[in-house]
């Protein structure tokens, strides 16, 4: 790993300003991406700007929303207790992150600003159509994910918080991956406060996405028996070592199942 | 080189360290602890795992200047006055390792585990919970069986 220059500041301002300043510089959030990255070198930057110093961890369950700080990490939502009432597909999702060393210093800003295709929160976001809180503005999930770990985030802007609406009923299944415990396809299914259903697929494509043949069959009638038969195209999904397109394709609709089951 | 403080088990340390310097570089390199091990380096095996402010972590995905003023816990630290922590007793007791290398994370995990959910841990429990923690010997069983009259024990 090639060395840096490191600060941690303990305003959001502060850490754009180091940004800005920066040669080339680089947001740490909970470091599980980043650090191993460096390793392998495919990045070094010329400076650091760890973000744990912005103390901005927490859950805030409301009525109508739930917003959790971009500091916050995996563990701690995994185990709010009110986050399990408000939203249980969300803690649920939280909770298989990685491992548990991992969800101890992983954060939820962190994995957003990423957007790795196969993590979990990008379904959670999407699924639930999260508003993003930046140091510049909110951003709605929906304009957020712009592709392969690629975000509308500009330059120097930080995610700060998290805002999920509190929905009906929520879910979550992933097939992990068995070595890299990432999903190598994770279904998102939420039903709104207004009825509306919305199904987020991590894992399968190059980004999440939503898919809107399992939406339409869920708003009719939101059972997982209401999914038999719907295939889900494997056009434009990936295809690996630990999977093809078309398996992955299969996957969804089994996961999707999966997730209405497990939805309260 | 900037200069970093921190407490590990339980004592006041120094050091001066590189921004890129791993906790697990400075407890091993800077500080001679050795017992926390580098597997894979690259957060997938666990053998680096310590607790930091209480919580397990993978040491070698962590800056240790990150870690300044932390409070830190190795494999070193659990044995008092030359008696063996519970749990390091049960995996002797049980035999859980053959080749050792990670055997300090696997016991950090595992007071871990004890810490956030309790004494009583079923096997499924303890599987799960070491999804984190790698052995390439034993195929777990003496393991699970470890961390279940370990975590009794505490």
């Amino acid at each position: 790993m090639e060395n840096f220059n490191y600060v941690r500041p303990a305003k959001v301002a502060d850490a754009v300003k180091a940004m800005k300043k920066a040669k080339d510089g680089k947001y740490l959030a909970g470091g599980h991406t980043l650090l191993p990255t460096l390793k392998q070198g495919l990045a070094a930057p010329t400076d650091i700007v760890d973000l744990s110093g912005l103390k901005n961890a927490g859950v805030k369950v409301g009525a109508k929303s739930v917003t959790i700080g971009a500091g916050t990490t995996h563990a701690e939502v995994a185990g709010s207790k009110d986050l399990r009432k408000a939203i249980p597909g969300l803690a649920k999702l939280a909770g298989g992150i990685g491992d548990p060393h991992v969800r101890h210093r992983g954060t939820i800003g962190g994995s957003l600003a990423n957007n790795d295709p196969a993590a979990d929160y990008p379904a959670a976001a999407l699924g639930l159509g999260a508003t993003i809180h930046t140091s510049d503005r909110k951003i709605p999930a929906e304009k957020y994910f712009t592709g392969m770990f690629s975000t509308a985030l500009k330059g120097s802007e930080i995610v700060t918080a998290v805002e999920f609406p509190v929905p009906k009923k929520s879910g979550y299944a992933k097939f992990p991956n068995p070595a890299s415990l990432y999903a190598m396809v994770g279904v998102f299914v939420a039903q709104l406060a207004d009825g509306s259903v919305r199904v987020a697929v991590t894992g399968a494509g190059p980004g999440v996405f939503r898919a809107p043949e399992l939406e339409a069959a869920l708003a009719k009638n939101f059972s997982a028996k209401a999914l038999d038969g719907i295939a889900v195209k494997a056009k434009g999904l990936n295809s690996d070592m630990h999977a093809s397109a078309e398996y992955r394709a299969h996957l969804i609709t089994v996961m999707a199942k999966r997730a209405v089951e497990a939805a309260k | 080189m900037p200069a970093i403080s921190m407490k590990v088990n339980g004592q006041a340390v120094c050091g001066e360290v590189e921004g890129r310097t791993l906790l697990v570089e400075f407890l091993r390199d800077k500080l001679g602890l050795t017992g926390t091990h580098v597997g894979c380096d690259t957060s997938q095996c666990g053998a680096c795992v310590v607790h930091v402010d209480g919580k397990a972590v993978k040491s070698c995905t962590a800056l240790a200047i990150a870690c300044a003023d932390a409070d830190v816990v190795t494999i070193e630290g659990l044995a008092k006055n030359g008696k063996l922590h519970p749990m390091q007793e049960a995996f002797r007791e049980h035999h859980g390792l053959q080749c050792g290398f990670c055997t300090p994370g696997m016991i950090m995990a595992a007071v871990d585990m004890v810490k956030r959910l309790g004494k009583k841990l079923d096997e499924d429990t303890i599987r799960h919970e070491l999804e984190g923690n790698i052995c390439r010997c034993t195929g777990y069983h003496n393991i699970v069986a470890a961390v279940k009259a370990g975590a009794a024990s505490m």
